[in-house]
Parts: structure tokens; C-alpha cells; sequence
């Protein structure tokens, strides 16, 4: 485990820009305290002997689950139309969204 | 009247579907405005059901098992067609082009879709406070809070709104608000019932499940969603287990083990913080019941359960950073526009997500991140491996285990909204289940000190869902 402090404002900023959210400064101020709080709480975990105990995933002994890649019977003929519906914006059947590389127009 | 005996008299004709309806509408209509157990009430969508389900009867068919009953569905599961919002900004105007798996199965057993019920944003909370759309109250005494996250279901069954409500449980999200809310609510084995068209929280938590006034009709409606589906790799290969034959059973030559450390008491060596007096005399009144029933009763073990919490409030995170990473501005609902997409991605989601979605995508990237995974991600991972390993050791000994389902009995709105670690201690006894991937159900069995509901929590190893509603009856038939 980290050395004190858990995490700072720096730290919180840092992982804000990962996951795409942007913080005022009283947020930022808020979040780093609920989120030491949290870490904090879970610093007893650190007292374990967890050598040799394997990690867990999921519940179940998961099996990769496979089918053939076709269109299973009922498939709906206007599913693309009502998935493309339900985006903020599409052009030509498909999602359309600002430029993503380079510069601005 | 109960879901079986509706069920059962528009099957046999002796009412329609449609009186039926009509009568939960105005249920509805009477109390709504002061409860809000809904984000959007289907009433044309569910007479135009009930008609369908009344000209099949007419025509001699069978409509199935919940045929004519009203169902409320949390609004974090897929409706085609229907607004499915998860109490979230960022969902707005989604329609969703698939029904969830649980929804078609209870509309082919005759069921009616009554409403979208009101939750947690994202299911992440233990209250309903975190919806977007304004709190759900508990119908029990409006100033305290319905549990959450899956409040509005629980309020729904509560206040009469719908004799049975589906809700999702990562953490405890059906069994805290059903034991505040004095209904049964049933987590059931993860794999039991199909995720597909659960809006992803914790998909290695995640678990729909039922909500009823009775563990009968929990147990009807959990026969009616169960059972193995193609569409979700997790589903386990099993049918949906035979509950309602088992009822009757009792609880006779069943060894039953009270969880020590998920008891709070003063003679516990180790055990959670929190748990409340009356609370916990409740649980030993409710084992004193199962005893005289016939099972034998004793203190358990469960070492590990109170790391439980530590773990989930890391794991969950982590799962919900990357599902939510979908949600960008590009294929669902909300887009706030900008220059850039990534511009865009912050804006839509900065503007979309509310407060304690936000804690956790943030807490579960930096669980996740370089130099930090190992230390908490990966050691909660293996922190899981010791509850799991707990938890078959202890069912060596043992057929089911009992503990308190919440610390307390419901609290008043605004208790906990400025401490997000208070509001998680909300969950204590309900995650090991979760992290474990085991059933378990909220009985109601009393009234704490304040004259609200206390919730007694079954446990039972993976699939003996149906030795946990045998308990469960009894329970019922002996709750004071």
C-alpha cells in the first residue's frame, strides 16, 4: 500500500482526466477527501496475508461461452434503424461524432 | 390480494386483467406525488397489456402463471421503446431497441409492465437519494428514506403501487431497501438470472432479482425470470428452480448458523460496526423461530465478511469505471458538444453524471491504475477468494446462515448524503453475498424501536435457493 497521504488533489485530478470528467476546484477539494475517506476505510485490507490466495474475478468457473456468427432467428430486419434512432447524432447510418484526431476545424 | 390469487382468478376468469390494472393505477394516482416510487408510469402501455391478456383469456388460452399481475421494473433494465434512464441525466431520451431477458419472460408468463421505478443513479447507492429525478420516500413514514438502490421497486410493492417489482441487486440493492421498506426481496445466485438488458453496474455482482408483499409471491416471481439464458455468458446452465413446491417444507433437521461477525454485538470478538440493539434482537428472535420450527441454530463463523466491505467499495468501482466508459455522448442519450470528441466525452459526461457516480468511476480508475492496481484492486480480488473460501467452510457445517440485512431500520432523508463512507456501512451485511456470488433474501420479521420494518437477512451456498425459501416461510409464518 502507498505511503500516506492515500491520495491527493493532484491524484484526483490525474484520474478525472482518465475517465473524462472535468472538476471545479471545491469539487476537486470534495472528491479527494470522500475518496481518502474510502481508501482509508479500506486500509484494512492491508493487515491480510494474502500470499499464495489466488485473485477472483467472477463468481462462477467461467468458460468462454461461443456461438456461430450468424443473425440468431428473429432478428429484427430494422434493429440498425433503432440503434442509430437512439444516438444523440448520426449522418449516413452511422454514429457521428466531432473530429477526433488532429486539428479542429 | 397477493400476485398468486390475482394470478388465479383472471386465469380463471373470475376478473380481468384490465379491473386489475385499473385498481394498482389508482393506487398509483392516490399516493404517487408524495411517494415518487416512479420515473415514468405506463398506464396506457399496461391496460393495452391487460386487454391482450383479457382477449387471450376469451379465447381459451392460458396467459401463464402471473397472468393479469402488475410488475414494476427498475428503471436500469431494458424496455424497447420505453425511456430507461437508471435515474441518470445521461440516459435521457434512450430508448432502449431490446427488452431485458427478465422482462420478456414476464411478459410470456402474462404479466403487465406497470412502470419504470425510480433508483440510484447507476444503482451506486443505498438510499435512492441519488437519482437524478428527485428521492423516492418510504411509503412506511415519508420523511425517511426506501433504501436503495433499488428504492423505488421496494416503495412500489410497499405503498400497493404493484403486487411484485424486479429490482438489481451489486452490493445489497434489493435486500436493504426491501427489508426498509418491510418487503421480501431475493438476491439470487449470480448466473440465476439473466443480465442481459441490465444496464451493466458490477457485472461480476450484478444479479436481478425480485421483489413481493409475501415469499410466496417471491417466489412466483423469481420461477418466472429464472433459468439459463443464451444471451448472457455468466447464465448458468440450469432451469429455473422449483420454489412455490417447496413452501410448505419447513425448516425441520436444517442446520442453521448465525453469522457472528455480521451481528455488531458487545460479546463478538470480530464483527462489523453499527449494528443496531434492536436490530440485532430481532435476528436472534427470528432464530429462536427457526428453532422452534425444528432447525438447529447456532453461531457461525465467516471470518472474513468484515473485509467485505472494504473489498466491494474497491472491486465495484473498478467494474463500474470501464462499463461506464460507454457512456460518452456517442451512442446513447445525452451529448454536450464541443470542438473535439474528447472534448465532447468530458462534457457530455461531466454534465451527465451526477455526484456519486462520479466518486466511483474516479475511485475505480485509481483502484485500477498504474502503481495502484496490485495494491487495491488485485488485493480485494484476493480478499474475495477468503470470503468465498469462508463461506464453503462454513457451509460444511451449516445448510443456511442468518444475519441482520441492514445495521438499521430505514433513516430519515439527508442522514447520510454528506458522507458517502457513512452511506456505504448501509450495505455491511448484504455484500458478502455479492462478492461470494450467493443467494440471499430479506424477510421482514418486526419492527425496530421506531416502529419500522427490520429485515432478517437468509443466506444459502450457491443454488439452494429453494432450502433458502423453505426459512424464508417459516420466517414469514412467525414473524411477529
Amino acid at each position: 500500500m502507498p505511503e500516506k497521504p492515500r491520495l491527493n488533489r493532484e491524484d484526483v485530478a490525474h484520474v478525472a482526466d482518465l475517465a473524462r470528467l472535468a472538476l471545479t476546484d471545491d469539487e476537486l477539494d470534495a472528491f479527494t477527501g470522500q475518496l481518502a475517506d474510502v481508501l482509508d476505510h479500506a486500509a484494512d485490507l492491508e493487515a491480510l496475508d494474502l500470499d499464495g490466495v489466488p485473485p477472483m474475478a467472477n463468481p462462477l468457473p467461467l468458460v468462454n461461452v461461443l456461438r456461430l456468427d450468424e443473425p440468431e432467428p428473429g432478428t429484427r430486419a430494422d434493429i440498425r434503424a433503432e440503434v442509430l434512432d437512439a444516438a444523440p447524432s448520426v449522418e449516413d447510418g452511422r454514429f457521428r461524432v466531432p473530429p477526433v484526431l488532429g486539428e479542429a476545424p | 390480494m397477493s400476485a398468486r390469487s390475482t394470478a388465479d382468478a383472471v386465469r380463471a376468469g373470475e376478473r380481468s386483467a384490465r379491473s386489475v390494472v385499473e385498481e394498482h393505477l389508482a393506487a398509483i394516482d392516490a399516493r404517487e406525488d408524495e411517494i415518487h416510487a416512479f420515473n415514468l408510469v405506463m398506464a396506457d402501455e399496461a391496460l393495452t397489456q391487460a386487454d391482450d391478456v383479457d382477449r387471450r383469456i376469451a379465447e381459451g388460452e392460458d396467459p401463464g402463471p402471473l397472468a393479469g399481475v402488475p410488475v414494476a421494473l427498475k428503471d436500469n433494465l431494458c424496455t424497447r421503446g420505453i425511456d430507461t434512464t437508471c435515474g441518470s441525466r445521461i440516459l435521457e431520451g434512450w430508448r432502449p431497441p431490446y427488452d431485458a431477458t427478465a422482462v420478456e419472460r414476464l411478459v410470456a408468463a402474462g404479466a403487465v409492465v406497470i412502470g419504470k421505478t425510480n433508483c440510484d443513479e447507476f444503482a451506486m447507492g443505498s438510499s435512492t437519494e441519488n437519482s437524478a429525478f428527485g428521492p423516492t420516500r418510504n411509503p412506511l413514514d415519508t420523511s425517511r428514506v426506501p433504501g436503495g438502490s433499488s428504492g423505488g421497486s421496494a416503495a412500489a410493492v410497499a405503498a400497493g403501487f404493484a403486487p411484485l417489482a424486479l429490482g438489481s441487486d451489486t452490493g445489497g440493492s434489493i435486500r436493504q431497501p426491501a427489508a426498509l421498506c418491510g418487503t421480501v426481496g431475493v438476491k439470487p445466485t449470480y448466473g440465476r438470472v439473466s443480465r442481459y438488458g441490465l444496464v451493466a453496474f458490477g457485472s461480476s455482482l450484478d444479479q436481478v432479482g425480485p421483489f413481493a408483499a409475501s415469499v410466496e409471491d417471491a417466489a412466483l416471481l423469481l420461477e418466472a425470470i429464472g433459468g439459463h439464458d443464451p444471451r448472457d455468458s455468466t447464465s448458468i446452465p440450469e432451469a429455473s428452480p422449483d420454489l412455490l413446491g417447496v413452501l410448505g417444507q419447513g425448516v425441520e433437521g436444517l442446520r442453521i448458523g448465525i453469522i457472528s461477525e455480521l451481528m455488531g454485538g458487545p460479546d463478538q470478538a470480530a464483527s462489523v460496526e453499527g449494528i443496531a440493539e434492536d436490530v440485532r434482537a430481532r435476528v436472534e428472535q427470528a432464530a429462536e423461530a427457526l428453532a422452534a420450527a425444528g432447525a438447529t441454530v447456532e453461531h457461525a463463523s465467516v471470518p472474513s465478511t468484515i473485509y467485505g466491505l472494504s473489498a466491494y467499495y474497491l472491486i465495484a468501482p473498478a467494474e463500474a469505471s470501464s462499463n461506464l466508459a460507454r457512456f460518452d455522448g456517442v451512442r446513447f442519450g445525452l451529448r454536450v458538444d464541443a470542438d473535439t470528441a474528447p472534448e465532447m466525452n468530458t462534457a457530455t459526461r461531466t454534465a451527465g453524471f451526477g455526484d456519486e457516480v462520479k466518486r466511483r468511476i474516479m475511485l475505480g480508475t485509481y483502484a485500477l491504475s498504474a502503481g495502484y492496481y496490485d495494491a487495491y484492486y488485485g488485493r480485494s480480488q484476493k480478499v474475495r477468494t477468503l470470503i468465498q473460501r469462508d463461506f464453503s467452510r462454513a457451509y460444511e457445517s451449516f445448510d443456511l446462515l442468518l444475519s441482520p440485512t441492514a445495521p438499521t431500520t430505514a433513516f430519515p432523508l439527508g442522514d447520510k448524503t454528506d458522507d458517502p463512507m457513512l452511506m456505504y456501512l448501509a450495505d455491511v451485511c448484504t455484500i458478502p453475498s455479492n462478492l461470494a456470488g450467493h443467494p440471499a433474501m430479506s424477510v421482514p420479521f418486526g419492527t425496530g424501536d421506531d416502529g419500522l420494518p427490520v429485515g432478517v437477512q437468509v443466506l444459502a451456498p450457491a443454488l439452494a435457493e429453494a432450502t433458502m425459501f423453505r426459512a424464508a416461510a417459516v420466517l414469514e409464518g412467525t414473524a411477529p
